[in-house]
């Protein structure tokens, strides 16, 4: 590692080295392919090869790819279940057609459990993003501007915060009547936004003292871009665990309205197949009959909130600043690091 | 201003809003209970072989509701604001023909002894996972542990439910499958009521106690260690405190004080997560008739619950945002410039 860095920075020679121009917008020593380039390395690459050497975050990545597999290659290899495919109630394990067995119409249920797992992933995906990308424009908004604009806005939250989740997502989804896996991964997200933009604010507030902060206020840069590069940046790392987590609740909160059959299933779905196994097979009064529909479901959400916690948890190490300097090629290692 | 008085007026118009904007929202929910009550209606007739008079079953509804289906959103939001404000009433269930505020009394109790049991027994016990962990750190044990504490933090509360339901209840039958008591008891301060109401509330208190499981207890762990490494820990021990008071005053107090927030906010987790929770147990309290009037479009009952609900969420929250500069000295309420 040493000799590849230090190889690099030799052949910066006697210009002023990169990582000096680099921080200004208007550098005419760097083109814009080195640059876009080096914020490639520092932001993606350098974060992965640490999160691999963490094995919770090899956990996540593994599950989680899996779960992606299954979502887009697995749905092209397994076809979709029929009606009467197979008997009925059929218990796991019983033959190598149907692993897991099948339900009350015969359908098997691994396929059924394959061809919900797209829905869920879109759902989870619309529901972070969204989530992520509202709670850090109202967060940093509030939090920098202060005054009216942090009053009005975190009575928004605030109101969003207090009313009963789980209520407010019933009423807006019959509202609203989504139909699509991304309109409900939304929906589910109005409710997990709030927490996280409080949070936010409260960590600008300490940025917007920072002297670099005011510095550019002080120079007329527009409170827009001082947001945009001064500030969410430096909460890109809190942002990107938190939208782990609220791809977590959104998948829980769908998977529980599914199952109280408040959203009404367009296509195969965990939740759903949880209401059918406990409603119309009784997987709890009589386990030995449906016991093994109503399993599977719940293994295969435990797992995905499993990888996406466990995702969460390594991000937080891979964004500790010491030891991401030490794993960027494009930082200059002499200077950030003098022992090495 | 004085900051308790402005926290206060924030709380009632954070409450204001709340009500008027779910007011508004039911409201827009399409198929009011008018139409489920005239379909069931309908239905009913169809099943016993009578011919259904639309017209009479329109008057039939009419006379047992007493609601106005012309009326328009603003003027029966202002009616139903006027009647809570002067005459402190809620309005009839639509669905069930009592007044709001019986059913509300008379299924909250319920719900309350379930819930802060719940919070209370859970938010001990993951205090102290925590604490034992962060004491014992790098060991096997805080290694297990951990994995154990995250991985009851990613199983939804209500799988836990069902899967207890479906093995300490139906298959093993150690435990009341639905129900808040034997109905056998004579309800009344008599040890076998007190005693069959507890066992049909362990199940829905153990699984209350899920919610939340283990995040709490990793981020106690967390705090007590960022705690434990602080100098002025350093210059307890060489002070020649006793290992009990460093424990406790030292180590438990800094370590527990940002989780004080979250506790009071959970308040509001479990009450939402109370819709599901009690559908699964048949247990009949605020969530169970929040379910109920989720589907029949109950307006009244609703809007009586939500406005239970939130209540309840915004005097949790502005005490701990109250208190918080008590238990915390450091926490001040500096007014900040704005730009």
């Amino acid at each position: 590692m040493d000799n590849e860095t230090q190889s690099e920075t030799r052949t910066d020679g006697g210009e002023t080295p990169d990582f000096l121009t680099g921080m200004s917008e208007s550098s005419s020593v760097t083109t814009k392919r080195e640059r876009f380039g080096r914020t490639i390395d520092r932001y993606f690459l350098t974060q992965a090869r640490i999160a691999w050497t963490d094995w919770r975050t090899r956990f996540g990545i593994v599950v989680l790819g899996l779960f992606i597999f299954t979502g887009t290659v697995g749905v092209q290899i397994v076809p979709e279940s029929s009606m009467n495919e197979a008997e009925t109630y059929m218990t796991w394990f019983q033959s190598w057609e149907y692993p897991l067995g099948t339900d009350n119409m015969g359908r098997p249920i691994h396929k059924q459990l394959v061809h919900a797992t797209p829905a869920m992933l879109k759902m989870g995906l619309a529901g972070a993003i969204f989530a992520a990308g509202v709670a850090v424009v109202v967060g940093t908004l509030a939090g920098y501007k202060g005054g009216v604009v942090d009053y009005a806005l975190m009575l928004v939250s605030d109101v969003l915060m207090v009313i009963p989740g789980l209520p407010l997502v019933i009423v807006l989804a019959a509202i609203w009547q989504p139909s699509g896996p991304f309109e409900v991964g939304v929906i589910l997200a109005i409710d997990s936004w709030p927490g996280l933009a409080r949070t936010i604010r409260s960590q600008v507030l300490t940025l917007r003292e920072e002297s670099y902060v005011e510095a550019a206020r002080s120079m007329g840069v527009s409170t827009r871009s001082i947001l945009q590069s001064d500030i969410v940046p430096q909460l890109m790392p809190y942002v990107l665990i938190n939208s782990a987590q609220a791809a977590r609740g959104v998948i829980f909160a769908s998977v529980a309205l599914y199952f109280l059959g408040f959203l009404s299933p367009s296509e195969a779905n965990w939740g759903s197949m949880m209401n059918d196994a406990y409603a119309t097979g009784g997987a709890l009064s009589n386990p030995a009959r449906a016991a093994h529909w109503l399993y599977p479901p719940m293994g295969a959400l435990i797992l995905l909130s499993f990888a996406l916690v466990l995702l969460s948890q390594g991000l937080d190490k891979v964004f500790n600043p010491r030891l991401r300097a030490r794993h960027s090629k494009t930082v200059d290692d002499s200077e950030d690091l003098p022992n090495q | 201003m004085n900051y308790y008085v402005r926290r206060i007026g924030q709380a009632i118009v954070t409450l204001f809003s709340v009500i008027t904007i779910t007011f508004v929202l039911y409201r827009l929910m399409p198929g009011g209970p008018l139409d489920i009550m005239r379909q069931q209606m309908i239905q009913e007739a169809v099943q016993q072989g009578q011919d259904v008079n639309v017209e009479q079953v329109n008057r039939m509804i009419e006379l047992r509701t007493n609601v106005d289906p012309q009326q328009p959103v603003y003027q029966a939001y202002a009616e139903y604001m006027i009647n809570i404000v002067v005459y402190q009433d809620f309005g009839e269930s639509i669905w069930r023909g009592e007044p709001v505020f019986d059913i509300l009394f008379r299924a909250m109790p319920w719900s309350i002894f379930v819930s802060i049991y719940g919070l209370l027994i859970g938010f001990t016990l993951n205090i102290l996972l925590g604490a034992v962990m962060a004491y014992k750190e790098g060991s096997r044990f805080d290694a297990v542990a951990s994995i154990g504490a995250t991985f009851l933090n990613s199983v939804p509360y209500y799988v836990g439910a069902i899967l207890m339901l479906s093995f300490l209840g139906f298959q093993f039958g150690w435990f009341p499958t639905r129900g808040r008591y034997d109905p056998a008891t004579v309800e009344g301060f008599n040890l076998p009521f007190m005693l069959s109401v507890l066992h049909h509330s362990a199940l829905p208190i153990a699984s209350t106690i899920i919610v939340g499981f283990g995040g709490t207890a990793l981020s106690m762990r967390g705090n007590c260690i960022r705690v434990m490494g602080q100098n002025y820990l350093r210059v307890a021990r060489l002070r020649g405190l006793s290992d009990n008071r460093i424990a406790i005053r030292y180590v438990g107090r800094n370590a527990i004080l940002p989780l004080y927030t979250s506790f009071m906010i959970g308040i509001a987790a479990i009450f939402s997560s109370s819709i599901i929770m009690e559908q699964i147990f048949t247990y009949p309290g605020i969530g169970w008739y929040t379910f109920e009037a989720l589907s029949q479009r109950d307006y009244p009952l609703l809007m009586g619950l939500l406005i239970f609900f939130s209540t309840i969420t915004v005097i949790g929250i502005m005490i701990a945002d109250l208190t918080y500069g008590l238990i915390d000295p450091r926490a001040g309420t500096s007014d900040r410039e704005s730009y």
